[in-house]
């Protein structure tokens, strides 16, 4: 029997430019014309103020470990735990759901306000995710 | 809404609560249902208002034989029977219906007839979130509870607190599931579920349900149990995804539910005799406390584990023992608010003496929705 494989993101019309920018090496998030707000996740007006106007661009891939937990048990299926599910803040503003890479998946080493930078997993030809390293230096 | 309008004349449990493996989740919809109506001292052909959650109004009144003329099937997770209160009160006083059922049951434990829960892949949710390994409400409820604790100061030992006092009420109830007293060291010691949580921070998984049935004050009078009012009630959601939550630091939806209830009571927080906030995990009473105003967020854990919330403490605070201890079928705040009615009764194994004004809040999902209802006993 093949292992039960991660959950696997099917984009949308409306988010198709983010998963294309995960694949391309690019976090793109969206700016309101209008008002200037950043946000996420995608959708083609301001939840702000209502403008159809925005932008997609190319953010800068930094930020912080806004929170977490330590999973252990149940395990989601291609997950082996213990492993952490993030929340980073963006230096951008919004905050997005990931995986921290390249770093125990221990309380002490995931110190909340971490700095974070974004790494990128290819999860196969059609799918990148989005996923956090410490930041160096 | 216009405070003590409509009144609860009707309320009950399934027959049984925890392990049910004789009965389907439908069926326990019914036999709440039938509690209800026999408390009431009803006949279901009096019911002409229906609201339920997660399975469909149509599921269950077919199933019951009900013909109703109003319904909700509003579903926000579980403080969606909070909603349908606050709904019905407002569909009585309208003059949409006369008596109005509100159901619950859930088969969490045995999974016999019970709907599939899943995430499409390409939802919101399916996208952003389940790629990351979140698998369950263990693996996402518990999320902001790090950055909720940095910024108030709140420990471990607090957190775990709550577990050890909840479990001092359940131990009054005949019907909890779990009864025997754990220490914070229990709780710490206990299986790591999901960081910073263990075992004993996490709700049980049971069988069960219930009913509650509303009519109009001026004529509950006529019905053999002693009413209780609907005194305020709010309402609200937030996010379906726990990462874009507003802040970890509180919950938009309590904010905005918790002092909708008040204001329509006309309540101060010193006037509550009796307090019920839905704990799925052992972090949501510390949230409730401080969205709905109790006090500042820094001193909810210490006011816990001071011992304010337990037995004889001068806030009672989920007095069936709530979701860690009582039991926990997936969608509690029907429990909730089955307990706050019988303490507004007078007749809870756990009574709190001459308690007079009972708040329940309830949440939805994770941090998604939020439901409050103040009652009272006295009109």
């Amino acid at each position: 029997m093949a292992e039960p494989q991660r959950a696997r993101p099917k984009p949308t019309p409306e988010t198709q430019h983010f998963w294309d920018g995960t694949k391309a090496g690019e976090l793109r998030l969206q700016r309101c014309d209008a008002c200037a707000h950043v946000y996420f996740p995608p959708r083609p007006f301001c939840p702000s103020c209502a403008s159809r106007k925005v932008s997609v661009f190319k953010a800068s891939g930094k930020g912080f470990l806004y929170s977490y937990v330590i999973n252990h048990r149940p395990a989601a299926p291609g997950f082996t735990p213990p492993y952490a599910i993030a929340v980073v803040e963006l230096d951008e503003g919004p905050r997005m759901m990931s995986n921290i890479i390249d770093c125990p998946q221990t309380p002490e080493a995931l110190a909340l306000d971490m700095k974070l930078e974004v790494a990128f997993q290819e999860l196969d030809d059609k799918i990148t995710l989005p996923v956090f390293r410490p930041a160096k230096g | 809404m216009r405070k003590n309008q409509v009144a609860v004349v009707g309320a009950a449990e399934t027959t049984e609560l925890g392990v049910i493996p004789n009965a389907s989740q439908l069926q326990l919809h019914a036999d709440a249902a039938l509690n209800a109506i026999a408390d009431a001292g009803l006949k279901l052909s009096d019911i002409d208002g229906f609201a339920t959650a997660v399975e469909t109004p149509q599921q269950v009144c077919h199933y019951l034989g009900i013909k109703p003329t109003w319904v909700d099937g509003t579903s926000v997770g579980g403080c969606s029977f909070m909603l349908h209160v606050r709904h019905a009160a407002a569909a009585i006083e309208a003059g949409l219906c006369k008596t109005v059922l509100i159901t619950h049951a859930e088969s969490g434990k045995s999974m016999i007839g019970k709907l599939p829960r899943s995430t499409p892949a390409d939802s919101l949710n399916g996208q952003f979130e389940a790629p990351f390994g979140v698998y369950g409400p263990p693996s996402m409820f518990p999320i902001p509870v790090l950055r909720f604790m940095k910024t108030y100061g709140i420990t471990h030992e607090q957190l775990a607190a709550v577990a050890v006092v909840q479990r001092e009420w359940a131990a009054k109830n005949p019907r909890a599931m779990m009864k025997d007293p754990i220490t914070v060291a229990d709780v710490l010691d206990s299986r790591m579920i999901a960081y910073p949580f263990r075992l004993l921070q996490c709700c049980l998984v049971t069988d069960g349900g219930g009913a509650l049935i509303l009519t109009s004050a001026d004529r509950a009078g006529d019905f053999p149990r002693k009413p209780v009012y609907i005194m305020g009630t709010g309402e609200s959601v937030e996010t379906p995804m726990v990462s874009q939550m507003e802040t970890f630091n509180s919950s938009r939806a309590f904010k905005t539910a918790g002092p909708l209830a008040f204001k329509e009571a006309g309540i101060a927080h010193g006037d509550v005799d009796h307090l019920m906030i839905y704990d799925a995990f052992a972090h949501l009473p510390l949230f409730g406390l401080g969205d709905l105003g109790f006090m500042p967020y820094e001193e909810t854990g210490r006011f816990i584990a001071d011992g304010n919330t337990r037995p004889g403490g001068k806030l009672p605070l989920n007095t069936n023992g709530g979701g860690l201890s009582y039991m926990h079928s997936g969608m509690y705040g029907m429990y909730a608010l089955q307990e706050s009615v019988r303490q507004m009764r007078g007749i809870a194994p756990a009574q709190v003496p001459n308690a007079t004004i009972s708040v329940c809040h309830g949440v939805g999902g994770m941090f998604a929705a939020s439901g409050t209802i103040v009652f009272t006993n006295e009109r």
